[in-house]
């Protein structure tokens, strides 16, 4: 199996990465590599197993849900490349 | 005068409470050797300001000479963390360009017990961006040497905290594992680490790459060592969902090495062809020595351990590829483009920030999850992961632990497998597993090859037998000194 261009382009867009022509170039080879490595897997008859999703086997601990303190606005914000009035500010969402 | 940088911690422990050391001194000691080495080895990403260190030192001191009854059980003593866990007050990197100047306003609950026990963070050790590597390769902020040998790698992701731990800068390190982070450079560098059962340790507060798969765990240079630190790091957390409340053994070690009576599997899909002939005979002579102490060793199968690869490299990237997807130049990091718009921004930032094998994975990650792929890939391997648990229980219904080398070479040399990422992953075939599996695992050193670089055994147990490892390992390294060897570093 070869990936093409555009389904590497199409991947790239759904995780928001922007690449350069070579890195599509590279991924495009390597990820073939690697998916025709895991195609070994359908070696196996998994027909009657169950996926596990976790390791976790009793219901996990939930705590009790009470208020507490938590975290500061301003120690949140303190991280962001741009902030204004308290919130995080971002480049326009719809339209330009 | 006694080299304060080459005791065991208990030792360490001893003189500090008679007084024939003071923390102060002791991290001075370490501080001078970080100094000297450092340039040479890089471990550390971001260092601790002294002054910062040696206060904490001297309030270590006035404690242990005032009328503390109980001091905690790590006062006074330096460790580092590795810079995927959160410390309040020092940046926090993962070994990635987009985090380069994240402060984090708050300390993971695995770091924070170890400083309430008393330990001084000297700094934030070297790691493959985003925990995802096996050599430090991948780090944004260069690769971290081997001591034992500049020109090769110290393994990964958790390098930094086992090169600094085999180089004595400081006695002990936290790490993580979440496909062999701790072991494969616990084999690489000669030291000891604990891969713990997932769910022992919190993972609050660590950068998250692998979330059913992540785990905390302790790098030192000897079980005893390790087994000290570990006690006061395991334990339930309310704020990890995953930590488990299964209460804490005392870790208490034997004082004579005897094994009668227990059943070691040894599994034939960890002797294959193709590892070193050096890492195979090192681990049967440990066995062999094993066997010596009483134990009885029990060939077994672990049939599907060839797919471990697989199901991890699909698994793994589809986990990093939700995990990453915070990084978005919103609430933390540096932000790139967005002139055409929030969408430009997303793409451009992420693009640009994340290194290449980061963005390698996310792809693999999102083609595995997306639609039209899922079932085949990230559903196939869910599947497949089913059957290498179930390959560990019932092996664990035959034996009490299982045997096997922790990689299949010593040490590679940079650059090695830079250029073909499936032989860099096939570095990671015997750690995979645990990690799929849920179990912990602990690797210590077993021998060196002709070249003089350490070979590391992994002991696997079945969940929450971090104890019964302890106690073998333990066993074993009184009978043995190969973790008592140190690197000639004099660059």
């Amino acid at each position: 199996m070869k990936l093409s261009i555009k389904e590497v382009e199409h991947i790239a867009w759904l995780a928001r990465l922007d690449l350069t022509e070579e890195e599509k170039q590279l991924y495009a080879e390597q990820l073939s590599e690697i998916l025709d490595y895991a195609a070994r897997l359908d070696d196996i008859d998994t027909t009657h197993i169950l996926p596990t999703a976790s390791v976790l086997i009793e219901s996990q601990s939930l705590r009790e849900d009470e208020p507490r303190p938590g975290l500061s606005r301003d120690d949140l914000l303190k991280n962001a490349p741009e902030t204004r009035d308290g919130q995080f500010k971002v480049p326009p969402v719809l339209g330009n | 005068m006694t080299d304060l940088t080459k005791l065991s911690l208990a030792e360490t422990h001893r003189m500090l409470l008679t007084g024939d050391c003071t923390s102060r001194e002791l991290v001075q000691a370490h501080l001078k050797r970080i100094e000297e080495l450092e340039p040479s080895l890089h471990t550390f990403i971001t260092r601790r300001s002294p002054e910062l260190a040696l206060a904490d030192a001297d309030a270590a001191d006035g404690q242990l000479q005032g009328i503390v009854s109980n001091p905690p059980g790590l006062i006074g003593i330096p460790l580092a963390v590795k810079d995927v866990l959160s410390l309040a007050g020092m940046r926090c990197t993962s070994g990635s360009r987009i985090l380069e100047n994240f402060s984090p306003p708050f300390t993971a609950t695995a770091v924070q017990r170890l400083i309430d026990a008393g330990a001084i963070p000297l700094g934030k050790t070297n790691t493959d961006e985003f925990a995802m590597g096996s050599s430090t390769e991948n780090s944004a902020y260069g690769p971290t040497r081997n001591p034992w040998n500049l020109a090769h790698v110290p393994g990964g992701s958790s390098g930094g905290s086992a090169a600094a731990v085999a180089a004595r800068l400081v006695p002990f390190a936290m790490a993580t594992d979440t496909g062999g982070s701790v072991r494969q450079p616990c084999a690489f560098c000669g030291v000891t680490g604990i891969k713990p059962t997932y769910g022992r340790t919190s993972r609050y507060g660590l950068v998250a790459y692998g979330s059913s798969l992540d785990t905390v765990g302790v790098i030192a240079r000897s079980v005893a060592d390790v087994a000290m630190v570990f006690q006061h790091m395991a334990g339930y957390d309310p704020l990890d969902a995953t930590s488990r409340q299964v209460a804490v053994p005392e870790y208490a070690l034997p004082g004579s090495p005897d094994l009668s009576g227990l059943q070691i599997g040894v599994p034939e899909e960890y002797f294959i062809e193709g590892i070193q002939p050096e890492v195979e005979s090192a681990v049967r002579a440990a066995i062999i020595q094993m066997e010596a102490l009483g134990a009885v060793t029990i060939p077994i199968r672990l049939p599907h351990t060839e797919y471990a690869l697989p199901v991890y490299y699909l698994i793994a990237p589809a986990e990093a590829s939700a995990n990453l997807a915070r990084y978005d130049g919103v609430r933390f990091g540096p932000r790139m483009g967005g002139e055409s718009g929030i969408w430009e921004m997303f793409t451009q930032t992420r693009g640009r920030k994340f290194g290449p094998e980061v963005k390698r994975r996310i792809m693999l990650g999102t083609y595995a999850l997306s639609a039209g792929y899922y079932e085949a890939y990230y559903g196939k391997a869910q599947k497949v992961r089913t059957l290498i648990k179930r390959d560990f229980d019932q092996a664990f219904e035959q034996v009490d632990l299982i045997a096997a080398p922790v990689t299949p070479t010593t040490a590679f040399k940079f650059g090695e497998h830079t250029d073909d990422p499936l032989a860099m992953y096939l570095q990671d075939i015997f750690t995979l597993p645990a990690n799929l599996a849920g179990i912990p695992a602990l690797a210590l050193p077993v021998g060196y090859d002709k070249n003089g670089l350490p070979v590391g055994m992994q002991l696997m147990g079945p969940n929450f037998s971090e104890d019964l490892l302890f106690r073998v390992g333990h066993a074993y390294q009184l009978e043995s000194a190969w973790h008592t060897r140190w690197p000639e570093v004099n660059f």
